[in-house]
């Protein structure tokens, strides 16, 4: 019980930002209205994902410093689900986007950093799909994923300065946080952070599973 | 580790040297390039934009280095870096390649930006800052570029993978060179475009530093 509680919360959170997220109470905004809800299943996805990268980039660094397959395995899985969540938020955001900036695809930096960070986890599997041998294709996708990271962090800081953002926080708009949320919606937007963070991380460890075992039945 | 950094630039640069293949098919590949660029535009219409002529030079530029820079460790054959394994750090080599691809992207970049406002004309006014703007292009591709051509030179597909590595990778850079050396061209004071200068100086720090943190991984193998 004590080693998977966080999944009863995990689908516990879930479960109350879905009922709450489609009939709590939302204030209303010119323009937003009811699209406001999407602000529990968007916005997440973003933090899901950097959360996700992050643990692939901890576990890359550890395999370059162990040695153990076992952290490779980590690091892709946590990779593969970042790029699903990446989808996701880039999804959900053009729906959204589509009703209240009249297009699915504006001109938004913060676009465009999702758009090359799923560019370059693609190209961190194209990598990994071009090696035979398993420890060479370990050491290497994980040198590539460090140095991959470490660039694609100024671009989140760099774009804003290009082009000004459509989305609230940056480029002079105001944050969600300020204006538009009041508090019975903090009240669910918390709770959906941590429950699509802890479902990415379910998902994870449960592919993650899937391949050690499927390692074990390889050796056998 | 200075004194091995500085012998295996001469190296580079005596191989370079004796068989010139790789200089002068750069060199080929930027005059025909740029000649398809005049073909298309200059010839037919003999106008073009300020921003098209900007950001036709800088991709010009960044598919020669990629081009070149992929030969970094490829040039040699396998017994022959397993002879530098033996003899030098890696860090010593990684910093020898970034330095070589530097000098040659510099060159590189020079003579390509002479050949392009040769058939293009030219459009800038603030010479000193397009130069300067070329030099750190140069040390951001070249570092950059350097690790991403270890990691490709590992694989059979070396030129494809390379192209696909490499571009979300180069991406911030170029945005950011495209932008000051846009400011060069419409001759806008020095003080406005301190703010890239400094982005494009820190993120060739940054990678520089990953390169030599990173590449004693990549050497082992």
């Amino acid at each position: 019980m004590n080693k998977y509680w966080w999944k009863f919360l995990a689908s516990g959170l879930l479960l109350y930002t879905v009922w709450f997220g489609f009939s709590g109470e939302v204030p209303r905004q010119p323009i937003l209205n009811e699209t406001i809800r999407n602000v529990y299943f968007h916005v997440p996805m973003w933090f899901g994902m950097m959360a996700l990268m992050i643990s692939s980039l901890v576990y890359s660094i550890k395999y370059l410093q162990k040695g153990k397959i076992e952290d490779d395995i980590y690091a892709v899985e946590f990779a593969n689900v970042a790029i699903v969540f990446g989808l996701l938020g880039f999804l959900t955001g053009s729906l959204w986007g589509n009703f209240t900036w009249g297009s699915p695809l504006p001109k938004d930096p913060k676009i465009i950093a999702v758009e090359v960070g799923l560019l370059i986890y693609a190209a961190y599997f194209v990598l990994r799909g071009s090696f035979e041998d398993e420890q060479k294709k370990a050491r290497l996708s994980a040198v590539y994923n460090i140095f991959a990271f470490a660039s694609f962090m100024p671009l989140v800081w760099i774009l804003p300065r290009l082009t000004d953002s459509l989305h609230p926080g940056n480029g002079g708009n105001p944050a969600f946080g300020k204006y538009d949320m009041d508090n019975s919606m903090r009240m669910v937007f918390y709770p959906a952070v941590m429950a699509w963070i802890l479902i990415g991380v379910w998902i994870s460890t449960l592919k993650i599973r899937i391949r050690l075992m499927r390692n074990k039945v390889n050796e056998v | 580790m200075f004194r091995e950094i500085k012998n295996l630039i001469i190296k580079d640069l005596i191989l370079e040297w004796r068989q010139k293949y790789a200089f002068n098919g750069m060199i080929l590949y930027v005059v025909s390039t740029v000649f398809m660029a005049y073909m298309s535009f200059k010839l037919k219409t003999n106008s073009i934009e300020p921003i098209t002529w900007n950001t036709l030079f800088w991709i010009i530029l960044l598919f020669s280095a990629v081009n070149s820079i992929t030969k970094s460790f490829i040039q040699e054959k396998a017994g022959r870096q397993l002879y530098y394994y033996q003899i030098a750090r890696p860090s010593a080599i990684i910093m020898a390649k970034i330095a070589y691809n530097f000098i040659l992207m510099a060159f590189l970049g020079v003579v390509g930006f002479i050949i392009y406002l040769a058939f293009m004309g030219n459009q800038v006014q603030d010479m000193p800052m397009y130069m300067l703007a070329l030099a750190l292009g140069a040390l951001g591709f070249s570092s950059s570029l350097t690790l991403i051509s270890g990691i490709a030179s590992k694989t059979d597909n070396t030129a494809g993978l390379m192209a696909v590595l490499s571009f979300p990778i180069i991406l911030p850079m170029l945005t950011m060179l495209i932008k000051l050396s846009k400011n060069a061209m419409d001759g806008l004071n020095a003080a406005n475009s301190r703010d890239e200068i400094m982005v494009i100086a820190g993120i060739d720090l940054i990678v520089i530093a990953l390169s030599y943190m990173l590449f004693p991984y990549l050497w082992k193998s």
